[in-house]
């Protein structure tokens, strides 16, 4: 069937639904008054959880953006004192933290439009509602009976369709914040972990989520900007200045071999 | 003919669109069944393009149902396979 098709089935089949209770698919809209406060309200619950997902997201990437300028203050902090191997887990974090920062932004951007296009629609449902109210009216006084009925009848099965179509954007809505706030979620685990932490509270490395943060991050991004980190500093940077007894010279040939 | 783009509301449009209208539908679907996301997505947005630039938006106040109701501009290649389920603000 053509996607037109399948389309227009689903949202005819909850007209019917909506107009078909009462014996006369008019009265339904005419009395069903409870009806219609019900379905509004549902709306405007539909736009409040929209809102409050848009505004976690939003606090979260205020708070990864702080990472990132630190991560990256450490990492010039630790490149200058020599320490290429803390500045390059400094930096592997801050990727980290930038890909999620930009994959936050498109979502809070998203959960923005949609709240746009919701609050419009229901705005144009409500405009329908009086309409009908007010034409209901005018066809009776214009009309015979029958006549009316069947006018009345067409006015009821425009507003239906909107309040089926506004119906069917609000679950979307709804399916898609859940999906937003379950990987919020998971984004706040990863902060509980220590992902996006100080580096001074990084171990000896090498642990798990070092490696899970190697594989996650583009080597090359991190090399990249290490490698224009030591250009920033001028010459000497990265080289070990006091290297300890038994600890090996990792600066300067581990950038080389990158490239 | 009116049309109605789901989620955002209904365009008057001239019944000569019809024939391309279906057109692009019928190669639409065609697209979906090869699976084929990002010959879908040109496709879907000439459908709406056409929507959007012959069609005139429809008064808030008007009350008319439409002839065609094409699935919200977000819908996914899942979404165009399976249909749409679900209960909504209207339960089934």
């Amino acid at each position: 069937m053509s996607l037109a098709g399948r389309m227009s089935t689903v949202i005819k089949a909850k007209i019917s639904k909506l107009l078909d209770r009462a014996e006369d698919p008019s009265e339904t809209l005419e009395y069903g008054y409870q009806k219609q406060v019900e379905l509004l309200q549902n709306v405007k619950k539909g736009i409040a959880d929209v809102v409050t997902s848009k505004k976690r997201l939003q606090m979260q990437s205020q708070k990864l953006e702080q990472q990132v300028v630190k991560l990256d203050t450490q990492a010039r902090q630790a490149l200058s004192q020599g320490r290429e191997d803390l500045a390059r887990t400094a930096l592997e974090r801050k990727t980290l933290a930038q890909n999620e920062l930009q994959s936050l932004d498109s979502q809070v951007a998203e959960l923005g439009h949609q709240q746009e296009q919701l609050t419009a629609n229901e705005r144009k449902l409500r405009s329908k509602i009086d309409a009908f109210r007010t034409k209901k009216e005018v066809i009776k006084a214009q009309y015979s009976a029958a006549e009316a009925q069947v006018k009345i009848s067409e006015a009821a099965t425009g507003v239906g369709e909107e309040m089926a179509d506004l119906g069917l954007a609000i679950q979307r809505a709804e399916e898609k914040t859940e999906n937003m706030r379950a990987r919020a979620s998971a984004v706040e685990e990863l902060e509980k972990a220590g992902t996006f932490d100080d580096l001074t509270q990084i171990g000896g490395g090498g642990d798990d989520l070092d490696r899970e943060l190697a594989a996650l991050t583009s080597g090359t991004q991190v090399e990249d900007e290490l490698a224009k980190m030591k250009a920033e500093l001028g010459p000497g940077a990265g080289e070990a200045p006091a290297l300890a007894e038994g600890e090996a010279p990792v600066a300067e040939s581990a950038g080389e071999e990158g490239r | 003919m009116i049309v109605r783009i789901s989620g955002e509301g209904q365009y008057e449009l001239p019944d000569a669109d019809a024939p391309r209208l279906n057109e692009l539908d019928n190669r639409a679907v065609a697209a979906v069944e090869r699976g084929d996301e990002a010959g879908f997505r040109e496709l879907w947005d000439q459908m709406l393009g056409l929507v959007e630039t012959d069609g005139t938006p429809l008064p808030d106040d008007e009350l008319v149902g439409s002839a065609v109701i094409l699935p919200p501009r977000d819908i996914s290649l899942e979404e165009a396979r399976d249909g749409f389920s679900g209960e909504g603000l209207i339960p089934d």
